[in-house]
């Protein structure tokens, strides 16, 4: 099985720098997660997998060889985003022809299940449907190519909650049917925690986290109570950030210390994906790429 | 089912749990098929490889059983094997859990007692 390795992918436009300096590697039959602020520079970085950019240093390697203007390459890889790269006018069973065509299969049985639980006409034609159904279009697309890597880029945009749901479930579905990597790249943290196993955060242009969901969530903590019992119960162990109100204090950490008994008035709580990548990347945000 | 993503709980853990308490309230009964893995990922949109996490807890554990080409179902003496355990960490957690309580609120043992009969009557 390959991996999609990235070797210090560097983009600048202009003056600016998006990308400087991207290390990290995609397994084969994974669910990741790539989260960072609007401008973090996701979509430049899945526009360089798919070679709709290219980068002005480093390399994306599958197989050890790069992906850029490699066509074996580029026939393993999707990406499934706000762009529309079809004639809008053709109509959506058209699409799915048309992408059978480019890619050497398609999952015809799932497509239709797919439009089938969406309530998608395969009939329509594409420029004739809402923000939401062009989007589910895509990706039932996305879920039928036959790509050992699939990146969705922002997948739910404009779907109203009963159709992302239906999208999270059948992604679940075809994913355990058939493994294959999916990057995910969505603001909707609380919604793909369950379903990434692994997550790359993209902040100031490099990654500065990644690590499995498991295993963070295993050390993230939020402590509360007493200012003074919270301090002497964290002793020296690093903070994310801390929430004063009134006598009371809210902490966040990854390195609580779990062996010392918690003294009474102080309560230890869990802290879900979506807390922790907000303490993480408090500071941050980045220039726009869109 | 349902799965607390900001609990200390691991999600594979929680999963392990819910079946286990499904199989001693006779949810799943013993001898028949549980959801596959594929199921339940696709019914709560969890990763498989979590879910299978969490039925390899229950295999381990003797609850369940794999046959093959065809599913996991549950084994046979599942639900008196979790009642057992449950008594034991009654005894061992929650009995020495409320002594201690008791000892630090000072209410002497004929206290204890006297309330725990008094709880029975009612």
């Amino acid at each position: 099985m390959s991996k999609l390795e990235f070797k210090q992918v560097t983009r600048t436009f202009g003056n600016k720098k998006v990308l400087r300096g991207v290390n990290m590697t995609w397994e084969p039959g994974q669910l990741y997660g790539l989260l960072g602020r609007n401008g973090a520079g996701k979509s430049t970085l899945m526009n360089i997998v798919n070679n709709r950019l290219f980068p002005t240093a480093g390399k994306v390697l599958l197989d050890g060889k790069s992906v850029t203007e490699n066509a074996d390459a580029q026939n393993r890889i999707f990406l499934m985003s706000a762009a529309m790269l079809y004639p809008g006018d053709s109509r959506i069973e058209q699409l799915f022809t048309l992408t059978k065509q480019m890619y050497g299969a398609f999952d015809d049985p799932l497509a239709a299940h797919l439009a089938k639980a969406f309530g998608l006409d395969p009939h329509q034609r594409f420029r004739k449907l809402s923000t939401g159904y062009r989007t589910i279009a895509k990706l039932i697309i996305a879920l039928c190519v036959p790509c050992e890597f699939v990146m969705l880029d922002e997948p739910v945009l404009g779907l109203d909650a009963n159709n992302r749901e239906i999208f999270y479930q059948e992604l679940a579905n075809t994913f355990a049917n058939k493994p294959r990597t999916f990057i995910i790249a969505s603001h909707l943290i609380e919604e793909i925690e369950n379903l990434v196993t692994h997550v790359f955060v993209l902040d100031g242009g490099t990654i500065t986290l990644d690590e499995d969901v498991a295993e963070l969530t295993a050390k993230g903590r939020v402590v509360t109570g007493p200012t003074a019992l919270v301090h002497e119960w964290l002793g020296g162990t690093c903070v994310l950030r801390e929430v004063p109100l009134g006598g009371m204090l809210t902490a966040y950490t990854l390195d609580a210390p779990l062996e010392k008994p918690v003294p009474a008035g102080v309560t230890v709580g869990g802290m879900d994906l979506q807390q922790m990548y907000l303490e993480l990347t408090r500071n941050g945000g980045g220039v726009d790429d869109d | 089912m349902k799965f607390d993503a900001s609990s200390i709980v691991p999600l594979y853990q929680q999963i392990a749990d819910q079946f286990t308490a499904g199989i001693l309230s006779g949810a799943f009964p013993e001898d028949t098929q549980i959801p596959s893995t594929t199921e339940v990922a696709r019914t709560y949109a969890i990763n498989p490889a979590t879910v299978l996490k969490g039925m390899n807890v229950l295999v381990e554990a003797g609850l369940i059983e794999k046959r093959r080409g065809i599913g996991m179902f549950v084994t046979a003496g599942a639900q008196e094997t979790l009642r057992k355990k449950r008594k034991h960490d009654f005894y061992a957690d929650r009995i020495t859990a409320l002594v201690a309580a008791a000892k630090a609120l000072d209410i002497s043992k004929a206290e204890l007692v006297a309330a725990i009969e008094e709880g029975y009557e009612q």
